[in-house]
This record gives C-alpha cells, sequence and structure tokens, in this order.
C-alpha cells in the first residue's frame, strides 16, 4: 500500500518538474528569440563592416565577418565613403561627442541652478518661472522647425557648436527632476546649515551638490544619448561639413540607397556611430535604467 | 509644493533661473509665438506682401488631400509602432521576470538598442532590406516575393515600422519589467492557489495591475512614433516612394525647408502643437492620479 502511494507521489512530482522544465525552456526560447531580434541588425552591420565592397555589393553577404575589418574602418575613420564623400568619420566622432557632452552638461547645469531657485527660495514670480519651464515640455523642435531656424540665423548661430547645442539646453524633464529630489532634502539639514553660517551659495555647493550625484550620474547617462542621437536638429542648423554629426553624416552617406555604395564603409561608420551611446549604456546599466524611470515620473 | 525652510532674497534665485528662462524664451517661446503669428498670414507669390487671412492657412492645410493622406500615414504608423514594440516589449518582460537561470544577462541583451539612434535604426534595416544587396531582402526576391521598399509603399511603410519599433522595444520593456517586478507576489500567490491556471491569472490579475505603465507607455509611445521617427523616416525612404511614408512632422519639414512655404508650415506647425499639448496633458493628468493612489 505504502509502496502505490510512494510511487504516485513520484510520477506526480516527475509530472511537476517535467512541465516545469518545459515552461522553462519555452521562456528561455522566448527571450532567446527576442535577444537574436535585436542583435541580428547589429550583427549583420558588424558583418557588414569587414568585408569588402563587392562581396557586398553582389549582394552575398556572409552571415561570418570577413578579413577586411581593419581596413574598412581605418577607411571610415580618415577618409569617409560614399559617392557625397562625407566627412572622416573620425572627426564626426569628435562632432558627435562634442555636441553630446555640451548639451548633457548644459542641461543639468542650467536644470540644476533653476531647480534650486524654484525648491528652495519664494519670491514674486516663482510659480511662473515654473510653468514658463514646464511648456518647453509642449514644444519640441519638431514642431517650430521654420521659426527656430530664423532665430538661428538671425543671432548668427548658423554653422555653430553654440547653435548646435544651446537651444537644446533647455529641459523640463531634469528641472522637475531635480526640483522633486531637492523637495526630500530633510528641513533639519537647510537649518543645520543656516545656523552654521552658509549662506544660499555656499549650501548648495557644499550640501546639495554631493547630494545630488547620483541623480546627476544618472540624468547624464539618458541625456548624453539624447544628444549624441540627435537628427533633425544638426540637420537643419549645420552646413559646414567640418561641423557634421555622425549620425546625419552617415545617413548622408547613403544618398539613395545605391547597391554601387561602398556599403563596407557605411556599415562600419554605423557601427562606430552606434559603440559610443551602447557602450554608455551598457556600462553604467544601473545608472541607465534609475535614469529612465527616474525622470518618466 | 512648497518647503517649509527656505532662504530670502529675490534677485539671486531670478538670476539663477536667467539661463534656463533665456533659452526658452529665445529658442521655445519666441519660435512658438512666431509659428503662431505666421500661421494667420498669408504671402503673396513674390513673398513682397504679407496679409492677414484669419484661419485660411487652416482651412487649407485640412482641405489639402496630401495633408490628409499624412494625417493618415502618420495615424497608421503610430498604432503599428506602438502596438508592435509595447506587444514584443510585454512577452519579453513577462518572460524575463521569470526566476530563470541568465535572467540579467537577458535583461542586459535588450536593453541596449535604446541607445541607438533612430537614423542610425534606420540604416541597419535598410542593409538587411535592401532589395539587390539586403541579406532579408535578396531572399524575399529570391523566393518569388518582389521585394523593393522604394517601389512599394505598403512595403516601406512596414519597414519604417520595423525599425521604429525594434529600437522602442528595449524602453518598453524596462518600464514592462519594472512594473511587474512592483505586483506583490502575495497577489499572484492567493491567484495561484484559487487554481488560476498561469494564463488565466494573467490576463485577469497581471495585465489589470499593469494598466498604468501600459497607459503610460502607450503615450510615450505615440508622442516617439509622432515626433522622434524623424530622423528613421528620413534615412530609410525620404518620405517615399511617392508620398507613401510621409508622416505629418515629415510633411511640415519638407514644406517649410524645401518648399518655403511659410503660412502653410506654420499652420502645420500650430496643429502638431496642439497635438503635442493634448498628449502632455493626458500623460501629466495620469501621472498625478498615479502620484495620489
Amino acid at each position: 500500500m505504502s509502496a502505490v502511494v510512494h510511487e504516485g507521489d513520484r510520477i506526480a512530482a516527475a509530472t511537476a518538474t517535467r512541465r516545469r522544465r518545459r515552461s522553462g525552456a519555452l521562456t528561455h526560447a522566448i527571450l532567446l528569440l527576442g535577444v537574436l531580434a535585436v542583435v541580428f541588425p547589429i550583427w549583420i552591420a558588424v558583418v557588414g563592416s569587414t568585408h569588402d565592397a563587392s562581396t557586398i555589393g553582389r549582394g552575398d553577404v556572409p552571415l561570418l565577418p570577413g578579413a577586411e575589418a581593419v581596413e574598412n574602418y581605418a577607411t571610415a575613420l580618415t577618409g569617409g565613403a560614399g559617392r557625397f564623400r562625407s566627412s572622416p568619420a573620425a572627426l564626426m566622432l569628435w562632432n558627435s561627442a562634442a555636441m553630446a557632452v555640451l548639451i548633457a552638461c548644459g542641461k543639468i547645469s542650467i536644470s540644476l541652478l533653476s531647480a534650486y531657485a524654484v525648491a528652495f527660495f519664494s519670491f514674486p514670480g516663482r510659480m511662473l518661472a515654473f510653468w514658463t519651464i514646464f511648456l518647453t515640455l509642449m514644444l519640441p523642435v519638431e514642431v517650430r522647425i521654420i521659426p527656430t531656424y530664423q532665430v538661428i540665423v538671425d543671432l548668427d548661430l548658423f554653422d555653430s557648436m553654440a547653435g548646435l547645442t544651446v537651444p537644446l539646453m533647455a529641459s523640463a524633464t531634469a528641472t522637475l527632476l531635480f526640483r522633486q529630489f531637492f523637495l526630500t532634502v530633510p528641513d533639519e539639514v537647510v537649518e543645520a546649515a543656516k545656523i552654521d553660517g552658509a549662506g544660499p551659495l555656499r549650501f548648495f555647493r557644499d550640501i546639495l551638490l554631493p547630494l545630488s550625484v547620483t541623480n546627476i550620474a544618472a540624468l547624464f547617462v539618458i541625456l548624453f544619448i539624447y544628444g549624441w542621437n540627435q537628427y533633425l536638429w544638426p540637420l537643419l542648423v549645420v552646413n559646414d561639413r567640418s561641423l557634421e554629426t555622425v549620425v546625419v553624416g552617415l545617413t548622408r552617406m547613403i544618398g539613395n540607397g545605391d547597391a554601387q555604395n561602398e556599403w563596407n564603409v557605411i556599415m562600419a561608420t554605423a557601427v562606430l556611430a552606434l559603440l559610443p551611446p551602447v557602450a554608455v549604456v551598457v556600462v553604467m546599466q544601473r545608472w541607465f535604467v534609475r535614469g529612465l524611470t527616474e525622470t518618466e515620473k | 509644493m512648497q518647503r517649509r525652510v527656505i532662504f530670502n532674497g529675490t534677485a539671486l534665485p531670478l538670476l539663477l533661473l536667467a539661463p534656463q528662462l533665456a533659452v526658452t524664451a529665445v529658442f521655445f517661446l519666441w519660435p512658438a509665438g512666431v509659428a503662431v503669428y505666421q500661421s494667420v498670414l498669408q504671402q503673396d507669390a513674390w513673398g513682397l506682401r504679407t496679409e492677414f487671412v484669419g484661419l485660411r492657412n487652416f482651412a487649407e492645410v485640412f482641405a489639402d488631400p496630401d495633408w490628409r493622406a499624412a494625417a493618415w500615414n502618420t495615424a497608421l504608423f503610430s498604432a503599428a509602432v506602438a502596438g508592435l514594440a509595447m506587444g514584443a516589449a510585454l512577452v519579453l518582460a513577462v518572460q524575463a521576470d521569470k526566476s530563470i537561470r541568465g535572467a540579467r544577462a537577458y535583461r542586459t541583451l535588450l536593453i541596449w538598442p535604446y541607445a541607438v539612434a533612430p537614423a542610425v535604426a534606420a540604416v541597419l534595416w535598410l542593409f538587411l532590406f535592401h532589395p539587390s544587396i539586403g541579406l532579408i531582402g535578396r531572399a524575399l526576391n529570391a523566393n518569388g516575393i518582389p521585394w523593393d521598399t522604394r517601389l512599394n509603399g505598403g512595403q516601406a511603410m512596414a519597414l519604417v515600422v520595423l525599425a521604429a519599433a525594434w529600437k522602442q522595444v528595449s524602453y518598453n520593456f524596462i518600464f514592462f519589467l519594472a512594473g511587474l517586478q512592483a505586483i506583490p507576489k502575495s497577489v499572484l500567490e492567493a491567484a495561484a492557489i484559487d487554481g488560476a491556471r498561469p494564463v488565466r491569472r494573467f490576463w485577469t490579475v497581471v495585465f489589470p495591475l499593469l494598466s498604468p505603465t501600459t497607459f503610460f507607455l502607450l503615450v510615450v509611445n505615440l508622442v516617439y512614433a509622432f515626433f522622434d521617427t524623424f530622423g528613421t523616416i528620413h534615412a530609410l525612404t525620404g518620405g517615399g516612394p511617392g508620398k507613401a511614408t510621409e508622416t505629418l512632422i515629415y510633411k511640415a519639414y519638407v514644406e517649410g525647408v524645401q518648399n518655403t512655404n511659410l503660412g502653410s508650415s506654420a499652420a502645420q506647425s500650430v496643429i502638431l502643437m496642439v497635438i503635442v499639448v493634448a498628449l502632455t496633458m493626458v500623460q501629466f493628468r495620469f501621472v498625478e492620479r498615479r502620484v495620489h493612489y
């Protein structure tokens, strides 16, 4: 009798294990499929960047890397390619990096200052200032293309790094984030600083800034990517090839998407264009997820 | 909301606000105002005289069959991108939320396309689906499916949707996963004890609890599809073939930059502003509610 019960238990347990294992296999299969769909276009780009132009031009894109990697990347970095002869990628990468860092730092500094003013001071026009900043959320470049372009021309900022970066530095999301964080700083901290004789600027520099480091780091990751990936704005305000950013330059290399393009060098440039922001996300994953979920709260 | 302990002074806070307000005024408010102003004016063919025409520019935009086609394209495109990117992300997030081996690795691998620029994503997908050199494009043609995004508008739209949605999956994945992890385990255990099978458990317990996240992502995805995919379309199809992939933003750009039709472009900008304002208001009303609960 007891042997039979045992046997039944064993079978039940085995069935449960099998079911769990089968659902586990399904989970892995779905996730692997997702990863494949995510990675495949990039893998093919990497492969494309390691073969010679004629292999790709014939339409025989292989699935494994070839031997021309060094040559292709060297051509991309120093010479540029495509019948439209883009700028060398090294220059474009530098422009993109400068633009991304300037936008990120600019947004963070401007927003820190204004969030501090709105959260820690009481003065006439405080709410008006707050709502004015909030309004910028509702006016992305895309909906006011021509008038903004006009302003850039009038201010003589066309074809300049300032024209490329300064107009993108206003940030409602960063200001809202810092303000929200500042509101959580305990009153005791402010009182203690005041009793110790710290003025508003000193309090900001010695107490508030060190407390905000985590938020600043998280925001920097998001804003660096935002800056690096700008497209419409550089397309509008930069004509000078020496200021071309890599994202815009890459699409210029394609022209009409002819099969005769030097696709191997184009793909090398594409890989170079996506590497820096992807590296930032992978290396700073913790900050990145935090920054993303915090700014959207 | 206001802190109890605050500093005194008016000059210092205004000085601190000055940079932000200056950039906002010069590059946001002024251009937006100019757009509204220009939208009620019309220039004659030589650009010599400008006259006030009231809402005629708007009437002309709404009556323009090209604009209507672009509006329809935008609706179709946005719905497809949001649906595809959110659906795929939800499936992946539900799987990644389970306690399985390698969960962290999967997460990392699924997150990073967020960092790829929309225009670069477009180049990657063009390289895959190019009719004569693309791996998939050539395979389709070789197997009797005529594939050419430069001739077939429907295929061009499908490719633009794919390239735009591909990039957005990781964003939605991060938020769905965070939403799933915030659901108390006790709720799920209670449902399991009540005998609900996993699929039923998902639709009757998990999905309703995820609805705030879903709604938030819907708004974000629509905004993304509306405004951030300009680069995707510009790099991939240039609005073509014909005007098959021309969205409202793309049309406003073409109208203003290439055709320099100021009145019409301004009217289109104002219409787009109304759309953003509406979407942002919906988003913030909802966020406020979520904070209160």
